[in-house]
């Protein structure tokens, strides 16, 4: 493992970005934060700027990512609080790569298509020190580091639900802190005693370094089954499971447009990645001894998410719903601890973050245009504005799973993966496909079908301008459900490495039965 | 047993253990080592000095002179620590006791001592624009100020436990007065009276521990203490777990740790606010510094006996504390609240009785001066004229008025809950370890937990400064925008603190650096000549 991880810093020898891709966003908050009040438009520009200057060099880190390696890349290392064993450890693998492209692309997208309702000077400052945070939060490979990117991200989001919300945002913002926060107090303790006890072992110096200590396994199986337990709890509020997703459907729905899409794309996803890269990497047989309440609160968000979706009034509520399902089918990929569940659900992490945001753009367009998104008030826009019609279609198609988009190879291997390890988990979880063809479809009928009444009767056709910021992610869609091989030969070599490290610590993973290639090939036959 | 206290022998230094001090006679006069005391001597010089100037020439002083010179004295005072820092880590000069035995002369006394100086600044700066607002100027708040601080300094090096009194009762003193220095707000009078009879009653406390104590061990020194109960067991202990007693209800008091903590919220808000910043920052530093010392190194073999309370004040402080804070409505109430349970995350880092948890201890008493003079320099500001506009509803578009001012109060309040990449986390993480390194994880999860329920106070507060005072749309609501004015003193205090409260949480290693080099040594008399 430590070969592989000099392999990794040689290769980033030449340009490691990771820390420009943090740095340069609070750069660029500062600076908007020293715009004149009255020159809203410039911060604007410098938010974009930064923002893209960001995304563009995790687009650099994704060329230069040689593909079919598994251990980490771009490492970096340096101390920092020595004294308390925190160091400075970066580095990305097949895992964390497309989420930093994610988070990358969703950014710019988010501050260039949605504009501020008001005060856009501090608006802009927020984003950009969230877009820092969650580009941190994959690259951290020292568990206080990413405990300090994962608990600050609450900030920035809480303003901007705050400030820039609708309707409760108030209460919504406070739920949406709380709840978190109290979800990683308990693992703050879970990390303290995790490097505690890794020293205690050891008898070296305190170290919160993960591969360290993941590499050495050397904590008790009780204890590493408790702290696994509130390294989950801090996850589940996250993703969210069931019964933790409560405060979800409201910062969802309070939040202002871009909120939303960045919530959706990349803050849920802490929790699903955090599972995978923390829980399964540090505590194998923890997790495998906690799989079956996890595949369970899966299923479980998956039916119920789909649920609550289909009974929604509110558009944007049932979009937050779908997510609640969707996110279902990671923790049900994940949870399955075989290769190509993990490779799904990491798929599925990021094609998650590319059609819900774009779905929430849509609502949000909707909302600005009708100033309402209950789905009784809409009827008939395919009519009048046939070609937002059909982006929303081809994106709720996604949404869906249909074969051939981008919601349906994640969502695929998930449920083989699931099917191999948990088999009745599985055929379960499969009726939840259907369902979100039922929730989805069914809305879709009621606000685009028909004849539009009096006030549908002015809905705006998509502009130019909200073309371009849907374009990309429309790509990315088809074109990511058409092929999506390029993505799973840089995500399953981790993923194997990791189900390996599993297996080494289980014995009832079957090791020869991990790397098996077939069903991946079937999925991108199915794709095609 | 007798392995026990033969291995606490070898390990104390050889020229220790076998001279336990024979208290000297009084006649003779003992050698002083002046240089050491200097943070000391030029705070009380600062003070005396100060005040004899400032009468004699009281109508041609001109304004924030005397902050100006407080804030001189305690900066050289400050500046005069890092001379000292370097000569303690010298082995020739090391670890020392000053004056006969009656003070410490080691990094963890000079730590704190910095601490001191620094709440010093802080109180001083902010003090300056408030009495011209409230019309109270004059230089007596500047010498208590400093003559407070000597008192701290005295009792964070005490080595002996009639000294540690002294210090408290010099402090105390002359936090009593500070308290009730609005002469024209009754409720500043009610507060200093409070505080005072309730404080003169738990130093009787302390005192009378301290004379229990004196009885089982036969010394008040802590070395002799220390020695005296490794050395000996003692057939019936009644006499010192009641002395021990005492002392934590006398200690407990002056940190402000439940169920010792009922004086809390009414001096704090009846305090005028400068002085209340100063008693969270300096007077808590002050009381944990030299309740550390005591029962860490002076009762270190005694832990088994003392622990279990403390961890019952400490879990008591992080209950009251968080959730009693939740249903105020008086800003200056929620942060004693809140300050009684940052004294609940401190008494941690005294239960875990280990190097870590000390100079976790440390860290925190850091983070928390710099937090707290931060929070109640804008709450000095937003009380405004009258000191009496602390509820939460005054607040209400503080964010719109005052962005600044807002954005530096939100950050003191995250840095409280302990959001990361703020010096409160490092402060928090670190006795979450120390305890942790006990192995006693229940009490670490009990102390998040009641982190996040303060959080919940902390939000609040940002609500009504945030999000209270616009609509959905951005415009401001219907009612009062508060208009306050920012003094120069006040700005340099808040933004040195906004600075500290970021740069240490993003660069902790500056303040755990030193810390983790500030352990506090039992020191023997020192010899003739150093």
């Amino acid at each position: 493992m430590i070969a592989v991880v000099r392999a990794g810093a040689e290769a980033g020898t030449a340009f490691n970005p990771i820390l420009a891709m943090i740095v340069v966003p609070l750069v660029g908050a500062a600076v908007v934060a020293l715009v004149p009040r009255v020159r809203a438009e410039a911060a604007r520009q410098v938010a974009t700027i930064a923002a893209a200057l960001s995304g563009g060099l995790s687009i650099y880190l994704l060329t230069e990512f040689h593909r079919g390696e598994a251990g980490f890349q771009f490492v970096q290392r340096a101390a920092w609080a020595e004294d308390l064993g925190i160091g400075w450890h970066v580095g990305v693998d097949g895992i964390s790569l497309f989420l930093i492209v994610l988070t990358g692309i969703l950014f710019p997208l988010a501050i260039l298509g949605v504009r501020p309702e008001h005060d856009p000077k501090p608006y802009y400052a927020w984003m950009l020190v969230l877009m820092a945070g969650s580009m941190g939060v994959f690259v951290a490979l020292d568990l206080v580091m990413f405990f300090f990117f994962f608990e600050i991200v609450l900030v920035p989001m809480y303003f901007l639900i705050g400030l820039w919300g609708h309707g409760d945002r108030v209460y919504a913002a406070t739920k949406f802190f709380l709840y978190t926060m109290f979800g990683s107090a308990l693992m703050l303790v879970g990390i303290v005693a995790t490097a505690v006890l890794h020293q205690r072992a050891t008898g070296g110096p305190l170290t919160f370094d993960l591969v360290e200590i993941a590499t050495g396994q050397e904590i008790g199986t009780g204890a590493a089954r408790w702290i696994f337990a509130s390294f989950a709890l801090a996850f589940a509020v996250k993703v969210p499971l069931f019964p933790l997703h409560t405060w979800l459907p409201d910062a969802h729905t309070e939040a202002p447009t871009a909120g939303s899409v960045i919530l959706a794309g990349v803050m849920l996803k802490l929790g699903t990645y955090g599972f995978v890269r923390f829980g399964l990497y540090l505590f194998p047989e923890a997790a495998h001894f906690f799989a079956p309440v996890l595949l369970t609160l899966g299923v479980v968000g998956i039916l119920y998410g789909a649920f609550c979706a289909t009974v929604q009034k509110d558009l944007k509520r049932l979009v937050a719903y779908s997510s609640v399902a969707h996110l279902g089918f990671i923790v049900l990929g994940t949870f399955s601890l075989t290769n190509q569940g993990i490779t799904g659900g990491v798929l599925q992490m990021v094609n998650h973050g590319i059609t819900t945001p774009a779905l929430f753009l849509l609502v949000g367009m909707i909302y600005e245009r009708r100033h309402t998104r209950q789905i009784d008030e809409l009827v008939g826009i395919q009519k009048v504005a046939p070609i937002f019609a059909g982006v929303f279609t081809l994106v709720m198609l996604s949404s869906i799973g249909l074969p051939g988009l981008n919601g349906f190879p994640g969502e695929f291997l998930a449920l083989i993966g699931a099917f191999k390890g948990a088999r009745w988990w599985a055929v379960v979880a499969a009726s939840g496909v259907i369902f979100a063809a039922l929730y989805l479809l069914w809305a879709y009928q009621r606000s685009f079908h028909g004849t539009p009444d009096e006030a549908n009767r002015s809905f705006r056709e998509l502009r130019l301008g909200e073309a371009l910021v849907l374009a990309p992610l429309c790509v990315l869609i088809v074109f990511l459900g058409l092929y999506p091989k390029p993505m799973i030969d840089r995500i399953e070599p981790s993923v194997q490495e990791l189900v390996r490290h599993i297996g080494q610590h289980d014995p009832t993973v079957d090791i020869e039965d991990v790397p098996a290639p077939g069903p991946l090939a079937g999925a991108e036959e199915g794709g095609h | 047993m007798l392995a026990d206290v033969t291995r606490v022998l070898q390990a104390l230094p050889p020229s220790v253990a076998p001279t336990a001090p024979e208290p000297e006679p009084a006649s003779i006069v003992p050698e002083v080592a002046w240089s050491s005391l200097t943070p000391v001597l030029i705070l009380f010089g600062g003070a005396v000095v100060g005040l004899v100037i400032a009468s004699l020439l009281r109508r041609a002083l001109p304004r924030s002179v005397a902050a100006l010179w407080t804030v001189g004295v305690a900066v050289a005072a400050l500046v005069s620590v890092f001379p000292l820092w370097g000569r303690v880590g010298n082995p020739a000069e090391g670890p020392a006791s000053l004056v006969s035995g009656a003070l410490a002369f080691d990094r963890f006394s000079l730590f704190a001592t910095a601490l001191l100086c620094v709440a010093v600044v802080f109180a001083a700066l902010l003090a300056d624009g408030y009495l011209r607002r409230e019309d109270l100027e004059g230089p007596e708040l500047y010498a208590l100020l400093l003559l407070a601080a000597v008192g701290g300094a005295v009792m964070v090096s005490a080595n002996d436990l009639i000294v540690t009194f002294i210090g408290l009762e010099v402090l105390s003193i002359s936090t009593y007065v500070l308290t009730a220095m609005h002469r024209r707000r009754v409720s500043s009078q009610e507060a200093g009276l409070k505080y005072f009879v309730l404080g003169a009653f738990s130093s009787a406390f302390l005192l009378y521990g301290i004379a229990l104590v004196y009885g089982a061990t036969g010394g008040t020194n802590l070395l002799h203490v220390q020695t005296f109960l490794s050395e000996n067991l003692l057939d019936d202990d009644y006499l010192l777990l009641a002395g021990l007693a005492m002392l934590l209800v006398g200690f407990g008091f002056k940190v402000a740790a439940a169920p010792l903590h009922m004086w809390t919220p009414d001096v704090y808000q009846g305090a005028p606010t400068p002085v209340t910043a100063f008693m969270a920052s300096a007077v808590k530093t002050a009381a944990f510094a030299a309740m550390l010392r005591v029962f860490v190194v002076g009762f270190a073999s005694q832990s088994e006996q003392w622990r279990p309370v403390v961890l019952t004040l400490c879990v008591l402080s992080l209950v009251v504390g968080s959730v009693a804070a939740v249903v105020q409505t008086n800003v200056k109430r929620m942060l004693a609240y809140s300050s009684i349970s940052h004294a609940g995350f401190l008494l941690l880092g005294i239960e875990a009785a280990s190097e870590r948890g000390t100079s976790s201890v440390l860290v925190y008493l850091a983070a928390y001066t710099v937090m707290v003079a931060g929070s109640f320099g804008v709450v000095t500001l937003v009380g405004r004229t009258g000191d009496g506009r602390h509820g939460l509803d005054d607040y209400r578009g503080l964010a719109r008025a005052h962005p600044g001012l807002a954005l530096a109060f939100a950050v003191f309040l995250l840095a409280q809950a302990g959001t990361p990449f703020t010096v409160g986390f490092i402060a928090k993480l670190g006795v979450i370890t120390a305890v942790a390194e006990r192995g006693d994880w229940w009490i670490a999860a009990v102390a998040m937990l009641s982190a996040v329920v303060s959080a919940f106070l902390y939000l609040r507060i940002i609500v009504a400064m945030y999000f209270d005072g616009a609509d959905d749309h951005g415009a401001p609501v219907e009612g009062e925008v508060p208009v306050v004015s920012v003094p120069w003193g006040a700005r340099v205090a808040i933004g040195l603190a906004v600075v500290a409260t970021l740069g240490l949480g993003v660069a902790p290693g500056l303040v755990s650096g030193p810390a983790s080099d500030a352990v506090p040594e039992p020191v023997a008399v020192a010899e003739p000549g150093t």
